[in-house]
């Protein structure tokens, strides 16, 4: 039964990664949201899992956390903040999109080969999830470059976020509880600061493409 | 080769050829009732093939032997690709003649011939879709092959009848891998079979149509079997997703009676398949032609993905 869990936790970590992949290969905001929202939600069931067969009722604890903070909460924020730029328009990008996952590629074999010394020193639950979280979490940094527009930059650094939060419960079974809540309210937080912060850029340049604050340098 | 294996082999290729077009009917009907129409009868296909059959076949003339042994060949190849695939036993005598790699290569060689028959006539239409099809099917093969490939890894080997019992009939394993295959191989066989994101079976609008280009020219008993191949690829595509992804039910080799039961859990498996391929078509929208080659990228990549997911969480 725990080592059918244990595959279970590892099919869940190659779903996070497809989604992370196919964040990479999207245009429009409206489905990055969605992908972002169902991102969070394996990972709620990837907690609860880890949870449910290592005895740790916290884990429980932090899946809900998790469900509230990034299924409910930030995509709602998200959805309200798109909504109000009036931005449902196609995502432009700094790289073409082929490209972009070509890297991606690249990117996967790097951060596989990273871990594996890594996870064959752990003992844990589904030490091999480790990879693929790395591979996660450099996946939605490749995305925050290629992006030119803020909104898909913040869902990458959200994405990232979530990455780590799979490498912490899949291979060392969660951090302490502290930790955890003060990275829930950080992420919080900084979706509201940014959120704000989008609406100043558009005063000021009358679009949300981060190139134009290269003008606020001083020659 | 046993009695039984020549029974099953018999049994799958009739079963195959009798039931391709009931399929399409039934992923016609869920389409029409999705999409508020009043839905086509199940049996429409038939109804189309026994009126094409009945029809004198027309042909240009300029065109050449190619042009009429085309259909055939292709009919051919759809038969024989459903014949290897493990529907409903594992026991088959022809499955040795071809393994996986091969079957792809079975599709590719129905490809060119109905791209070359297309061209063989030499108006723009046909040329056209011939053209889009290469196009399609060149960056298909390697994404279908990959996904192929993933399976093969679990079972150590490229033949699918050893694939359908290695993943049937040992321990219950989750692969991670496979997940990540399974959606590969379900963008290559909307893009394969001519659906809705990469093409309209339905559609007769000059600039979109690519299956239907090919076969604008034929008629009669040659549009009739290049329909029934095209049921036929379908269902073959439909029983390689079933092989790879949901093999349980199929019978092993000497256990001729599971065949009673596999039959049942075969149509119930397609019905299933047909109604997710129905709404797959009916929430996506058509995409544009230069868009398709990021679509069959997207596929190889997540194939790749799926075997270096699998390799890494092997050991």
């Amino acid at each position: 039964m725990n080592t059918l869990l244990a595959q279970f936790v590892n099919l869940l970590g190659a779903v996070l990664l497809m989604l992370a992949f196919a964040m990479i290969s999207q245009r429009r905001i409206l489905s990055l949201i969605y992908l972002f929202t169902m991102q969070g939600a394996t990972l709620v069931l990837s907690t609860a899992v880890v949870g449910y067969v290592t005895h740790q009722p916290h884990l429980y604890l932090s899946a809900a956390v998790t469900f509230v903070l990034k299924v409910l909460l930030i995509p709602y924020l998200l959805h309200r903040v798109i909504d109000r730029l009036g931005i449902r328009w196609d995502v432009e990008t700094l790289i073409k999109i082929p490209t972009t996952m070509l890297i991606g590629i690249g990117v996967v074999i790097f951060s596989f080969n990273l871990a594996k010394p890594i996870a064959q020193l752990s003992s844990a639950l589904a030490s091999g999830t480790l990879g693929i979280a790395l591979a996660c979490v450099l996946l939605s940094f490749l995305m925050m470059i290629t992006r030119a527009k803020a909104v898909p930059q913040v869902i990458g650094f959200l994405a990232m976020e979530n990455g780590l939060f799979f490498a912490a419960t899949s291979a060392t079974y969660g951090m302490p509880m502290v930790v955890e809540l003060g990275i829930a309210l950080d992420v919080l937080i900084g979706v509201l600061i940014l959120g704000v912060f989008m609406f100043q850029i558009r005063e000021q340049f009358d679009s949300l493409d981060i190139r134009h604050l290269e003008k606020l340098k001083e020659d | 080769m046993s009695l039984t294996g020549l029974l099953s082999q018999l049994l799958e290729i009739v079963i195959a050829i009798a039931l391709a077009p009931l399929m399409t009917g039934w992923v016609n009907q869920w389409r029409a009732w999705l999409q508020n129409r009043s839905a086509p009868s199940l049996l429409q296909p038939y109804r189309l093939l026994h009126k094409l059959f009945n029809k004198e076949s027309v042909i240009a003339d300029n065109a050449s032997q190619l042009f009429r042994a085309a259909p055939y060949v292709v009919f051919g190849c759809m038969t024989l690709a459903c014949a290897i695939i493990p529907t409903l036993s594992t026991d088959l005598p022809l499955a040795p003649a071809a393994d996986a790699v091969a079957l792809v290569g079975l599709f590719a060689l129905a490809r060119v011939f109905i791209s070359l028959a297309a061209m063989d006539i030499g108006t723009a239409f046909g040329t056209m879709g011939a053209r889009r099809e290469m196009l399609i099917g060149f960056l298909a093969e390697p994404a279908l092959l990959m996904v192929l490939f993933s399976a093969s890894l679990i079972s150590k080997s490229t033949s699918l009848t050893t694939i359908v019992e290695t993943l049937a009939h040992r321990e219950f394993v989750i692969y991670p891998g496979l997940a990540l295959a399974g959606v590969a191989f379900t963008m290559v066989s909307l893009a394969e079979n001519a659906r809705v994101p990469v093409d309209n079976p339905t559609t007769h609008l000059e600039l979109t149509m690519i299956h239907e280009a090919l076969i604008l020219e034929y008629s009669g008993r040659h549009l009739a079997l290049l329909e029934w191949a095209a049921s036929l690829k379908l269902f073959a595509y439909s029983c390689i997703g079933l092989a790879l992804f949901f093999p349980w039910g199929v019978a092993e080799a000497h256990a001729p009676l599971a065949m009673l039961l596999a039959l049942p859990a075969l149509v119930f498996k397609l019905a299933v398949g047909g109604c997710l391929l129905a709404v797959l078509e009916t929430i996506s929208a058509k995409m544009r032609i230069f868009r398709v080659p990021e679509f069959l990228a997207t596929a190889f990549l997540l194939a790749v993905i799926g075997l270096l997911v699998h390799l890494l969480l092997a050991h």
